[in-house]
């Protein structure tokens, strides 16, 4: 069969691309669980699982200066941002070494060097932070963009409402993009909001262009991305992406895959639209890689996250020294 | 030359923004309205929309703008029309501006001030008359300032836009008007640091903001009954300058605390604590509060005077114990 090298090519690159950041995450979240289960990594840990395509697909659209910021559930924007998985995996044991020298842990991920400007526990909390850095960005006159991940549970929280009416009137480039995954922790969507089937048309009412996305398939979420990041630079103004999206395992460790609150047939159907098969189905259609490439890329990531997790468990813990230092800047 | 504590403050943020870009002013009614006790007159015709930034009332959203903002580089100023409002922006003041430096290993961090009125002024009722700077105080990451005067609080308030930290700046809402000696040239004080505004060696009394005024007025009224009362204005709430304390407490061997706030887990009771723990052998006796009464505050003005620390309850405190 015979293609358009050029843009074969380029294709296959991206496609590939795509496919092995989410695959990355994958590995990594299910080296997390077992980790976790071996109690090195400890605290709250909220799992990216079934999740993947919406920060890989935003993250390709985007420049490594533009701003991204997130909720709890982190680590998988933190590495599609690309950070070192040794200095994420370093981060969930608690170890100097971690990206915030094991201060932040699973839910407040931050690597400043990458623009990843870290996750946030309090939910709804951290959007008028994503207004501001659009501001900042406004202010020094810069074309950079904001990228604001959250979920669906954030919606009808006051903070985003304050932060939506502000990016509005003030025409900040912010992309807050509501990651639907139908549950609030527990509480089906149905039961956080009566007008739940558009999200998007709350941000419609704060004057805010908004759309929504299928936040399984990955090449969607990066071409809408990408058209509403171009368009931004050029006319900053706020953009609201309902990207849905279901999460295969449980809100945190603390409760199992489906719960009391979904049953194991709603999960079950959900993992039919598996982002990764999704892709890897369409590239096999292409013809851009074989099984073996998938088997010699799985291996590859899987290196990649072994090797994580020998650094962050050879690394040491912080120092009692450690305890007072960051407190402020002296 | 002869100010007021309004032009002060309106002369220190003049000139911080004046020196440097990155400072702005955000908060509700700071432009065309020029403050709602007009500290920002002016600023808008000199620095211009873009840096004096009119909000909705929304304070949970513009402070957390500015915490954002503050991360990413600039000096933000966010007046809090009254600190009572601050309550609303609490989450984003002690969850994100005080942690983030601490949470990110040290990669962050949110310099900024957040500034206006805090206590009571004259029969605003409950919810407009709180003295809520223990809440700040209580909040690693944060400084608390307070100050009394003019001079004050124009050193203190341009150190506190160049300090890298979030700086919580509370104003008295009663001191706006009062006039006081500011330097003509280019000053900071620095921050952290306790000013005895009056020495004597009978008893001392510790205060700050408009209290401090106050303990100044007793300690006049005393002297005229052969009582000699040292007066320390904190100035700076959060970190204490347990030193100027000590060394006072040393001469007098007598504290009398006096705050407007309420009582229990007031900030006396930690400036109380601090003496005791790192000065108790100074001490010739207990130290002795005059705090707010432990109500919400009153309409009514003679219920919102007793409710209030006066003159008369901080001589008497002080009769007392010598």
């Amino acid at each position: 069969m015979v293609k358009n090298t050029l843009e074969h090519n380029s294709n296959k690159n991206d496609f590939l691309t795509l496919y092995r950041d989410m695959l990355l995450i994958r590995r990594f979240e299910e080296k997390s669980a077992e980790m976790y289960a071996l109690a090195k990594i400890a605290g709250f840990l909220h799992l990216y699982i079934g999740q993947e395509a919406v920060a890989v697909g935003c993250m390709h659209a985007i420049r490594p200066d533009d701003y991204v910021i997130a909720s709890y559930r982190d680590h998988g924007h933190c590495l599609a941002k690309g950070s070192d998985p040794k200095k994420v995996m370093a981060e969930l044991f608690g170890k100097a070494t971690g990206l915030c020298k094991g201060k932040g842990g699973s839910m407040h991920l931050i690597d400043v060097e990458r623009h990843f400007m870290g996750g946030y526990a309090i939910v709804g909390g951290h959007l008028p932070l994503a207004v501001g850095l659009a501001f900042a960005s406004r202010y020094r006159k810069e074309d950079r963009v904001v990228l604001c991940f959250f979920g669906d549970g954030a919606v009808p929280s006051g903070h985003t409402h304050e932060a939506f009416n502000l990016a509005a009137l003030w025409k900040l480039p912010v992309i807050f993009v509501c990651e639907n995954n139908r549950y609030g922790m527990g509480t089906p969507v149905e039961r956080e909001m009566l007008l739940y089937k558009d999200i998007a048309e709350r941000a419609r009412a704060h004057g805010i262009e908004a759309e929504q996305v299928d936040g399984m398939d990955v090449l969607a979420v990066k071409e809408l991305t990408s058209r509403v990041v171009n368009k931004m630079r050029k006319e900053p103004q706020p953009f609201f992406i309902e990207a849905s999206t279901y999460r295969f395992m449980g809100h945190s460790m603390s409760d199992p895959a489906h719960g009391h609150y979904r049953t194991k047939e709603e999960v079950g159907e959900a993992r039919k639209q598996d982002p990764l098969i999704f892709l890897k189905t369409r590239i096999l259609q292409e013809g851009l890689a074989t099984e073996a490439d998938f088997k010699q890329m799985d291996k590859d990531v899987i290196k990649t996250v072994t090797e994580s997790v020998k650094f962050a468990d050879e690394s040491p813990f912080p120092g009692p020294d450690a305890l007072h230092e960051d407190v402020s800047v002296e | 030359m002869l100010i007021s504590y309004r032009e002060a403050l309106n002369q220190a943020m003049r000139e911080e923004m004046q020196r440097d870009p990155r400072v702005f002013l955000i908060g509700e009614e700071v432009g065309y309205y020029q403050g709602a006790f007009k500290v920002s007159k002016g600023f808008v015709e000199e620095f211009g929309v873009e840096r004096v930034l009119d909000t909705p009332i929304t304070e949970a959203g513009f402070t957390g703008l500015a915490i954002g903002a503050a991360m990413a580089g600039l000096r933000p100023i966010v007046e809090l029309m009254t600190f009572n409002f601050g309550i609303l922006a609490l989450d984003q003041i002690v969850n994100n501006a005080a942690k983030i430096r601490y949470m990110s290993g040290g990669q962050l961090s949110a310099p900024m001030v957040i500034r206006g009125p805090g206590s009571a002024a004259h029969q605003l009722a409950a919810q407009h008359s709180q003295s809520l700077e223990a809440w700040f105080c209580h909040v690693p990451g944060l400084k608390v300032i307070a100050p009394a005067t003019p001079s004050d609080a124009k050193g203190l308030l341009k150190s506190a836009i160049r300090d890298e930290n979030p700086v919580i700046f509370i104003e008295g809402q009663l001191l706006y008007g009062t006039k006081g000696e500011v330097a003509d040239h280019d000053y900071t004080l620095p921050i952290g640091k306790a000013a005895v505004t009056r020495t004597g060696s009978d008893v001392t009394i510790v205060s700050y903001s408009k209290m401090a005024l106050l303990a100044l007025e007793a300690a006049e009224a005393l002297s005229k009954e052969g009582i000699n009362a040292e007066v320390i204005d904190l100035r700076t709430l959060k970190p204490l300058d347990t030193d100027t304390l000590l060394e006072s407490v040393k001469k007098t061997g007598r504290v009398v605390i006096v705050e407007e706030g309420w009582e229990f887990c007031g900030l006396g009771a930690q400036i109380a604590e601090t003496i005791y723990s790192t000065g108790f052998d100074l001490l010739d006796g207990p130290i002795v509060r005059v705090a707010g009464e432990e109500v919400p505050m009153p309409y009514a003005r003679p219920l919102e005077d007793l409710a209030i620390p006066d003159l008369a309850r901080v001589i008497s405190a002080v009769k007392d114990i010598l």
